[in-house]
């Protein structure tokens, strides 16, 4: 069955203000209210996240859930992103889990925390809790007597374990959930005010870079430190652990200069080829593969069947700011200071890297340049722990260039999905039929050395990882539609390039084939594109994101050379919904592509900040836009060649499409998580507009001017 | 070999000892601590790095210190008035919760500067022209167009 339905919908208020069900996950593991939540001395609220701010405002969503229950502002919330030691162990901040784990967890805990207050204010006070105010802080009693959480707490926090059974507040009451909160690192940002990992400094702090092989596979054969260090003055330390080299400098710039010298000056032994002569999609389909069966059903090819193969290739992270990690060995004690996504698991896999148990390993998150995903975040961080073991006692600031975060982050794998499927008489699905082929989607830290980068090339080397996660293949490969008969094949290979997580996972590729295919077989059958749609669609709030994209597309006047095309997904099958529109002008003399504009029409459940939502579905369209039409990851025998903005190109201004979205708030859903959404029926839109206003079809990835034109 | 040189930034002046090659924006950043120019890609692709020099959107990631020594330099923080108070384009992009993760905001805040002085009432087109050198990856590219609008209507009622 192609329908995997999570909630059904119009699910009563009540029954949500009092669960009784399960606890968000991340309050199951970690229960007690001060995990989640303190009091300050000055009477503030301190909200622990074991989640990272990532650019998706999950500092502000979680401060506006606090406060709801709290009745207080939410500007009197201050939110510690994570920290081992100090904040709950929440994994990794991706899947669009931070609204649905952290945020939730956050909820419960206030929740509980305002019962337990009430609860010490009625003893304090000798008057029923019913009858207690709680607001901005204090509790009042009906006589007008109040008292401050401080006050109440006496020194203490509310070590509690929160029960399943907490009331939460009736969403009718809430003032700040659900409406548009200003994030407050945004005026940091716009006064040059010290954010980022970046812009951290430490007395004495000294700066370092770290020495690329010429490839993947590769030995340092030799180096010679003495020129160096007569070539460029400030050199404090080459840090050479097996084929890691390293270097330490007084100052940023002799650290640069230092790479430089040393990148030119240094010999290794090379002992792979990357197979860049073959066509990319045949050789990853003629490698060996672990297959799996992900759906079972019958399916019979006939000379009607309607087959094609799409094909993503390899794409990038591409942060704006390379990675960046700060380290000290001091005392016996490693601090970090890292970007990582999950600094957790990058410190359960940092022991065997650098021969201090996980006890005296202590990671504190700072925020980073937008990631998008698993980038090279843990490895700048490893970087940093290798050179302050053989550096201790300063901070050794490690700063990736940008030719080393285009050739060293891990990739967005390469995928291959072919389809094939038989209509009945009336035009509908009748059987479907998915075979794919994709590396792993992720390489995450999780605790094993082999997944940090640098770790392969140690002495004592940890080699990568073979066969990561290969879940994230099939994410959404599992058309949400109605097919009486659907099968799907995953197989996954082992590909040259380093592979991890990406923004959706295998969903953009997945979606970019179900959805283009979804046009072809409406053409077939001589539907719209919509209308295809909709004839397989149950689920209502399916049909309402199609439909509300229907009527605001519905009047655009197409010009010439102009066409309109439609997607839609559920991402994962169970969480949000997003339907897209993209209108795109192709030249016909020149085969230029203009993408005009993108609508997108999303419901993610309940909506904690509409702004925050709306900003990530926007850039979610844009960023689709651009790996769709732009990015590719080349190589040669060697290594990458994508090593910079002119040989990775990603969508600049002139090229942005106008963008449109809207909202589709269901307050009484469970929010479901809004930051890889859009970008999946984006890459199909776009597609399914080019053929729209070009008559080509184009399915392998990226569609480019010179593919029309061929 | 350090050099000594003297620098005009932010309306300061200030002497410094560095490498003469040793890029700006690493003076910037390091020596005078000016957290607004970033590092993004030394080669002056991204835009990330970009102060006025002069009024002019420049990047500094790959400018010698010792070619800017005679030029008035102004960086994001310098655009805040002694009073406090925020430059009409810093404010129109806190206004409209213009970032995702922020890391472009630099250059787009100094790329809007330098356009709103020359062209007060820019188009869309030459707005987007004018930002066509800084790099957003985040996909917050419609929100900073409605920023400088909003910044150009502030400006010039």
């Amino acid at each position: 069955m192609a329908f995997t339905l999570f909630s059904g919908c119009g699910l009563a208020a009540e029954q949500l203000e009092s669960p009784n069900t399960e606890l968000p996950r991340s309050l199951a593991r970690h229960p007690n209210v001060n995990a989640w939540l303190k009091v300050l001395e000055d009477g503030r609220i301190q909200i622990f996240t074991g989640k990272v701010e990532l650019g998706q405002g999950i500092s502000t969503a979680v401060a506006q859930v606090a406060a709801e229950e709290l009745n207080t502002d939410p500007t009197s919330v201050v939110v510690h992103i994570a920290e081992t030691g100090v904040t709950p162990n929440e994994g990794y901040t991706a899947g669009s889990g931070s609204i649905i784990n952290s945020a939730m967890s956050v909820r419960y805990a206030a929740a509980h925390a305002r019962v337990l207050l009430l609860e010490r204010a009625a003893k304090k006070l000798e008057v029923d809790a019913a009858e207690l105010k709680i607001e901005g802080g204090t509790v009042t009693a009906p006589n007008g007597q109040q008292l401050t959480f401080k006050e109440l707490l006496d020194g203490e926090q509310l070590t509690e374990e929160v029960p399943t059974s907490v009331k939460l507040k009736p969403k009718q009451d809430y003032q700040w959930v659900g409406t548009p909160e200003p994030r407050p690192e945004i005026s940091q940002m716009v006064r040059g005010e010290a954010y980022f990992i970046q812009d951290l400094r430490f007395p004495g702090m000294v700066h370092a870079r770290v020495v690329r092989p010429p490839s993947y596979q590769a030995t340092l054969q030799s180096y010679d430190a003495d020129v160096l260090k007569q070539e460029v003055s400030g050199v404090l330390k080459v840090v050479r652990n097996g084929s890691f080299l390293g270097v330490i400098t007084e100052d940023e710039y002799q650290a640069e200069q230092a790479q430089r010298f040393l990148k030119r000056n240094t010999k290794w032994s090379v002992s792979e080829e990357l197979p860049s002569d073959q066509p990319l999609a045949e050789y990853l389909k003629s490698l060996p593969a672990n297959s799996q069966k992900v759906q079972e059903a019958s399916f019979a090819t006939d000379e009607n069947t309607v087959k094609a193969q799409y094909f993503k290739p390899y794409i990038m992270h591409a942060s704006i700011g390379p990675s960046c990690a700060i380290a000290l060995h001091d005392d016996d004690q490693l601090h970090i200071w890292s970007h990582s996504q999950g600094i957790y698991p990058l410190r359960e896999a940092l022991p065997k890297v650098v021969g201090l148990p996980i006890e005296k390993i202590h990671i504190k998150a700072v925020p980073g340049s937008g990631c998008y995903g698993h980038n090279g975040a843990d490895d700048a961080a490893t970087d940093a722990a290798i050179m302050a073991i053989a550096y201790p006692g300063k901070h050794i600031r490690v700063q990736w260039s940008r030719e080393e975060e285009h050739g060293w982050e891990p990739l967005g794998s390469a995928m291959i999905v072919e389809t094939q499927a038989n209509l009945d008489e009336n035009g509908r699905i009748k059987e479907w039929y998915t075979e794919l082929w994709s590396d792993s989607h992720s390489t995450r830290p999780g605790g094993d050395p082999g997944n940090l980068m640098p770790a392969h090339y140690v002495e004592d080397s940890h080699p990568r990882t073979s066969f990561g996660y290969s879940g994230g293949g099939y994410r959404n490969a599992d058309p949400y539609y109605t097919i009486p008969q659907l099968s799907i094949d995953a197989h996954f290979f082992e590909g040259p390039l380093r592979v991890s997580s990406l923004r959706s996972l295998g969903a953009y590729a997945n979606i970019f084939a179900i959805e283009s295919f979804m046009d072809e077989l409406a053409e077939r059958a001589g539907k719209e594109p919509l209308e295809f749609r909709l004839m397989h669609s149950d689920d209502p709030r399916a049909i309402a994101v199609m439909t509300k994209l229907d009527e605001m597309t519905r009047d655009v006047e197409l010009g010439e050379q102009e066409g309109i095309g439609y997607a839609f997904s559920r991402y994962k099958n169970t969480a949000s919904y997003c339907a897209v529109a993209a209108l795109v002008k192709v030249v016909s003399q020149t085969k230029r592509i203009k993408l005009i504009k993108m609508w997108g029409v999303i419901d993610a459940g309940e909506v904690i900040n509409p702004d925050g939502l709306k900003n990530q579905t926007e850039g979610g369209m844009i960023q689709a836009a651009s790996w769709t039409l732009r990015e590719e990851v080349l190589f040669n025998k060697q290594h990458i060649i994508s090593l910079n903005w002119d040989s990775y190109p990603i969508l600049r201004f002139l090229a942005t499409p106008e963008v449109e979205v809207v909202i589709i708030d269901r307050p009484n859903e469970p929010a479901l998580g809004g930051g890889e959404a859009a970008q999946s029926p984006s890459g199909a839109a776009i597609a399914n507009a080019v053929y729209r206003a070009s008559g080509k079809r184009i399915r392998h990835l990226p569609i480019t001017t010179k593919k029309l034109s061929g | 070999m350090k050099d000594t040189i003297l620098l005009q930034v932010n309306g300061q002046q200030h002497t410094i000892e560095a490498d003469p090659a040793t890029p700006l924006l690493y003076v910037l950043r390091n020596q005078l601590e000016l957290n607004g120019p970033k590092y993004g890609c030394g080669l002056q692709q991204c835009g990330a790095c970009l102060v006025l020099l002069d009024g002019e959107a420049t990047p500094t990631c790959r400018i010698p210190v010792t070619a800017v020594a005679d030029k008035e330099i102004i960086t994001l923080a310098g655009l805040i008035k002694n009073d406090g108070s925020l430059h009409p384009v810093q404010r129109a992009f806190e206004q409209e919760q213009t970032a995702q993760c922020g890391y472009c905001l630099n250059g787009m805040i100094i790329a809007t500067v330098a356009l709103l002085k020359e062209n007060p009432q820019p188009e869309e087109s030459t707005i987007r022209e004018s930002l066509q050198p800084v790099l957003c990856r985040c996909g917050t590219h419609a929100r900073v167009i409605r920023a400088v609008r909003t910044a150009a209507e502030t400006m010039n009622p």
